[in-house]
């Protein structure tokens, strides 16, 4: 049968199954090493303890926020046909961190629980979201090129607020704050897990309906809107499903850098510029590559976790370099 | 086929004022005029990126603000010159690209139908040999085959082209034209052209229209149009007018002020 289509579908099939095998990975290392046979039929309370209640919800926020981050960074990829445009460009992770870092300070968390902190996150995310986008909107025409310029100096601006809080602040917070910021899928509300999630699969079922306007949106938006692509439409709908699901990411799980910018640019190198086979191709690479980076960040130095930023940072940002200097050559 | 009524558009610091004309059906139109004359602006107000302020656009019996983007992307293909080429797509996908506005609802892949298109125009333009190049590896005269390419994919009934044989050597700019004057003649497809080139214009164009500042000077074949006197008149420089030895369409050769001076 048809060629691209072979293709398209080994290539799902390879990362789905990649993706499985991290998983099960997961489950089973960490400071108690639980052999493969007792995934299935643990015999023991504690097993199923760990099994469930802590291992499972890490592997399933894992591979949302990957899959999510990633195809954010894909839509806005195309929509901005700049390759180093990430989830966080836009400023969305800097307005959630400012919130999170005043509630940590004003100890709010300590009224309201530790619901306070993605709920804090989302505002702050939201926040920036609005503003990002009244500022780029003029007659009814998003202005990518001044969305992207508003994005990068609300970042620069928040962390610096977040400098700021952290150089006034007492050192007990400084902990919390910085923990905050390199990010953790430690999320103890399994209803926030299943919330981001849903988020998340909704949004790559949703972006799959714009994956042929994304294709359009590489020759630029004006040929984008020749080949009859409603063009304003499109964007102002991709950048908010974009921030959505950037801002949901960021309010559950921290700031975990480099999966948005990494995971996509990967992709396109093996799979091809095809958005109909980049989302997917990315939501699970995605998925998988912050499962396993958790994986790692729990491990390394057990029974102390590191912060799995640190890991797909180092990881990722290796990674990139190799591979954009073996392609260069 | 297409025709334009009192039509004024344009951005806060420029008009395209009044303009109105018809394009026929199999027809081959050139538009000319200095720069900044309103050519392009032309081009866009058809595809719906500039809206009217005053007058229509009727295309087919129906007022393009009736259509939505994709219907009149079925029906209108546009070569712009500022397409982006991004470095990584195999040019024979990017000449698919040309089939999205002929995609179905919840249609995923394409059908064999418009590979099969896709593969004419490739034929067509002559550029077989590239269609498995990236983007970033073919000339600047490939690129311009490769949306026309793109643009035939479309199956458009109108092919609008805004000077594609800019910065070409004149291989590719007589390629080129010869390629738009065959699918013209040949598969009857009506073409609206800007072009620079006056001489090109003359040569190709069954009728030319001539902007000046927004508004129509002249239309009309290319021996009405294009007169020493005219074309001083618009351009504000001094031409010689003479008959083409081969083809006997009006040729027009400009001077260098040292030789304007000998004359004075």
């Amino acid at each position: 049968m048809n060629k691209k289509l072979i293709n398209w579908l080994s290539w799902s099939l390879i990362l789905i199954l990649v993706v499985f095998i991290v998983m099960f990975l997961s489950l089973c290392i960490g400071s108690v090493k639980i052999p493969l046979s007792q995934i299935f039929h643990p015999s023991d309370k504690i097993i199923k303890e760990i099994l469930f209640k802590i291992r499972l919800p890490r592997i399933i926020l894992g591979f949302a926020v990957g899959g999510a981050l990633a195809i954010a960074g894909v839509i806005l990829q195309g929509l901005f046909r700049n390759p180093l445009v990430e989830p966080y460009t836009l400023g969305i992770s800097g307005g959630a961190g400012v919130l999170v870092c005043l509630n940590i300070v004003l100890k709010v968390y300590q009224k309201f629980g530790v619901i306070t902190f993605p709920v804090s996150g989302f505002l702050g995310a939201g926040l920036v979201i609005i503003l990002v986008y009244i500022l780029s909107v003029k007659r009814g025409i998003l202005r990518i090129r001044g969305l992207l310029l508003t994005g990068v100096m609300i970042s620069f601006i928040s962390s610096s607020l977040m400098m700021l809080i952290m150089a006034i602040t007492r050192a007990e917070n400084l902990h919390g704050i910085i923990f905050w910021i390199m990010g953790s899928l430690e999320e103890p509300d399994t209803f926030l897990v299943k919330i981001a999630l849903l988020i998340s699969i909704l949004g790559l079922l949703i972006s799959y309906f714009f994956s042929l306007d994304l294709n359009a949106f590489s020759c630029g938006e004006e040929e984008a809107h020749h080949l009859g692509v409603d063009v304003e439409k499109t964007k102002k709908i991709l950048f908010i499903l974009a921030s959505i699901l950037t801002g949901v990411c960021v309010s559950v799980a921290g700031i975990i850098g480099f999966v948005g910018l990494l995971v996509p640019h990967l992709m396109r190198i093996f799979t091809g510029e095809d958005h109909r086979i980049l989302l997917l191709t990315s939501y699970l690479c995605g998925a998988g590559f912050l499962i396993f980076s958790d994986t790692l960040a729990r491990t390394i130095i057990s029974p102390l976790e590191l912060p799995v930023g640190v890991i797909t940072g180092v990881i990722g940002g290796s990674l990139f370099i190799y591979v954009l200097t073996k392609r260069g050559r | 086929m297409l025709e334009i009524r009192n039509l004024t558009c344009g951005y806060d610091n420029f008009l395209l004022k009044d303009i109105s004309f018809k394009v026929n059906s199999s027809e081959l139109v050139g538009i000319i005029g200095p720069n900044g004359s309103g050519k392009t602006t032309l081009i866009r107000a058809i595809t719906k990126l500039v809206k009217p302020i005053k007058g229509k656009i009727i295309y087919q019996g129906k007022n393009i603000t009736k259509l939505n983007f994709k219907e009149l992307a079925r029906e209108i293909a546009v070569v712009s010159q500022d397409a982006y080429f991004s470095d990584t797509i195999k040019v024979k996908d990017f000449v698919l690209l040309g089939r999205i506005p002929h995609f179905k609802k919840f249609q995923f892949l394409e059908t064999s139908r418009d590979l099969k298109i896709v593969e004419e125009a490739i034929k067509l333009t002559e550029i077989i040999e590239i269609k498995d190049r990236f983007l970033k590896q073919i000339s600047g005269g490939e690129k311009q085959l490769v949306l026309i390419a793109r643009a035939l994919s479309q199956e458009p009934k109108l092919l609008l082209l805004d000077e594609p044989t800019t910065h070409l050597d004149i291989t590719h700019k007589i390629k080129i034209l010869d390629l738009i004057k065959r699918l013209n003649k040949k598969y009857d497809l009506t073409v609206l052209i800007v072009l620079h080139d006056l001489n090109l214009a003359s040569q190709y164009c069954d009728r030319l229209i001539l902007l000046k500042e927004g508004k129509i000077y002249k239309m009309g074949t290319p021996y009405e149009v294009l007169t020493y006197q005219t074309i001083e008149e618009v351009y504000k420089t001094v031409v010689i007018v003479k008959e083409n030895p081969v083809t006997s369409k009006p040729y027009v050769f400009l001077v260098s002020e040292e030789e304007r001076k000998k004359y004075d």
